[in-house]
């Protein structure tokens, strides 16, 4: 009986133990922020001028730099991983094509994010820089647009294969009843999947959301790193990640430090916020459906 | 329906389905750009001397990433030690608790942890383990890398013990034998190809991260496998190269990357052979 009891506490420990570790990320970050959040109160989130010599600590340019360059990415990002998961969900649900596709999912999902960051630096950045030339603008290759390309192709397996399973839990009488009133596919897929898996699909982009507001090694190496706020699309710029990612090692004064903790702060609560949202209206779709 | 021709409605149908293959088979080329000039750029800086040398400083020709390596090797070793057992117990606590408000409590909080930015458990980590030791070391680097698999395989352990069939546990207790060695050697046994799929899978996520080590792990340009020194690893190390402006470094970075992708494409093949190899039949 009491290894029993000994076994049931072991078990429930490693549990407390991701629970605790979950808690003690945002309590640390919480503290260490506290002297950026005394120096710079709110207008830490409206200002632009980044200068750590002056003490002077604006994010407004790496919360546009982000933003700009997660949504440019999911934007281009909608097409393809919607195609792929109504590919995967209607069309080919099995068979070579469908093992073909998923592997290839499966490997982009899988490529290290620094390999990403160093293809974009050395194949992309080139030629972006021919397109910008051709477009008469100064061509720095590296920039917000060449950071949204490399953050879509790194997206697009999370929302795809999450709106791929969701499209797989639209019942088949549901698009039965629709093809025996004489609905051709495209119709069927248009009024009765999508919409049926509107929210599922929604929380799949979400959740890809979450993973661009993120991500860090890729778009350190191919936004050109600026600290001021961007002017066009094709500018460099930093995002909240890279700015961290740059400047952490290299902080020097205690505030330094504790401004890009408050910055790693905010990325934290905006990223957990949108997982939480994102698992929640999967699991209530999953739950309306079973 | 609306009203309209059905040879409209079928010439709609098809187009909705060449964009569909379009845009889908359109995934492909990013992926297959990025193998063709790994292997294009990489492999060729790939040799003997490569592997098994540690790196020279600039404008000296030849040098290699022996360092680099190994390691990647050992941080994986010790992220894996400190991560799979917690991972797998809190599993089977998910998956043996499936109503307990509790067990909901710490599989939300699992995915919560799954979607934190890699650079911001670097942070924590920093705060945490490289302060109070007073240095860039590789088990700092190491305990980043393993609260970044903690999630992956206390879900993929959850999941694949869900599957297993409850009348397996009703035996194996029909015949006395107590709850705990139920577990260890009934459930255990039986789910570990899909156990094992998780565990690799996430070594594989966590072999390439780079963000969560680049204040912690540090990097080394010598060779050292002390773990509470600072250590160089194959993601830091493309990194600097590629961030460079030397050629010479550029060569080693392409390297570097084909042979970490070559470890990753391993780890994903392996977890798969050994989802097969270890399957058991009920």
């Amino acid at each position: 009986m009491i290894r029993e009891k000994i076994f049931r506490l072991v078990l429930k420990f490693s549990g407390l133990i991701i629970t605790v570790i979950l808690m003690a990320v945002f309590a640390t970050l919480l503290y260490k922020s506290l002297p950026s959040i005394r120096h710079s109160g709110l207008a830490f989130l409206y200002t632009g001028i980044w200068d750590p010599v002056a003490d002077e600590y604006g994010a407004l340019p790496f919360l546009i730099g982000t933003l700009v360059t997660s949504f440019l990415a999911l934007f281009i990002s909608l097409p393809f991983s919607l195609s792929i998961s109504i590919f995967l969900g209607e069309y080919y649900k099995n068979g070579f094509f469908s093992n073909a596709l998923k592997t290839i999912i499966e490997l982009l999902a899988g490529i290290p994010s620094v390999i990403y960051g160093f293809w974009g630096l050395f194949v992309l950045v080139p030629i972006i820089q021919q397109f910008q030339l051709k477009l008469g603008i100064i061509p720095y290759g590296v920039g917000m647009f060449t950071s949204a390309i490399i953050l879509s192709i790194m997206i697009i397996p999370y929302s795809a294969s999450i709106s791929k399973e969701v499209i797989n839990m639209v019942p088949a009488d549901l698009k039965e009843a629709a093809y025996s009133l004489g609905a051709t596919r495209y119709e069927v897929i248009r009024k009765i999947s999508l919409p049926y898996a509107k929210s599922g699909i929604f929380a799949g982009i979400l959740l890809s959301l979450g993973r661009a507001l993120g991500e860090t090694m890729a778009v350190t190496m191919v936004i050109g790193n600026r600290n001021s706020i961007p002017k066009s699309l094709f500018d460099p710029a930093n995002t909240m990640a890279s700015i961290i990612a740059n400047e952490f090692a290299e902080a020097s004064t205690n505030l330094y430090h504790s401004t890009l903790i408050q910055i790693g702060l905010v990325l934290f609560v905006v990223t957990a916020l949108i997982s939480f949202a994102g698992k929640k209206i999967i699991k209530k779709m999953k739950r309306d459906i079973g | 329906m609306e009203d309209k021709g059905i040879r409209f409605r079928i010439i709609k149908d098809r187009m909705f389905f060449l964009f569909i293959v379009f845009f889908s088979l359109l995934c492909a080329a990013p992926l297959f750009l990025i193998f063709y000039y790994l292997v294009k750029n990489g492999l060729s800086s790939i040799s003997l001397d490569f592997l098994l040398n540690l790196p020279k400083p600039v404008g000296e020709e030849g040098g290699g990433l022996a360092n680099a390596i190994a390691g990647t090797l050992l941080l994986i070793v010790l992220a894996s030690v400190i991560s799979i057992p917690v991972g797998v117990t809190a599993g089977i606590y998910l998956s043996e608790n499936k109503k307990s408000r509790t067990a909901s409590y710490v599989r939300m909080f699992a995915e919560i942890l799954q979607g934190v930015p890699s650079i911001v458990i670097g942070i924590f980590v920093y705060l945490w383990v490289v302060v109070p030791l007073g240095g860039f070391s590789a088990v700092s680097g190491a305990i980043a890398l393993a609260v970044m698999m903690l999630p992956v395989i206390v879900r993929s352990t959850e999941e694949t013990l869900n599957l297993l069939p409850y009348s397996l546990k009703e035996a194996s207790m029909a015949l006395g034998v107590p709850y705990y060695r139920t577990i260890i050697k009934v459930i255990l046994p039986t789910g570990f190809s899909g156990i094992l799929t998780g565990v690799l899978l996430s070594i594989a996520r966590i072999s390439g991260e780079t963000a969560p080590l680049l204040f912690t792990a540090f990097g080394n340009p010598f060779w050292s496998l002390d773990i509470t020194r600072p250590i160089s690893c194959l993601p830091l190390e493309i990194y600097q190269y590629a961030m460079s402006p030397f050629p010479e470094w550029h060569k080693m970075a392409w390297g570097a990357s084909f042979v970490l992708i070559v470890i990753v494409l391993l780890l994903n093949i392996f977890s798969k052979l050994g989802a097969k190899k270890w399957k058991v039949q009920y």
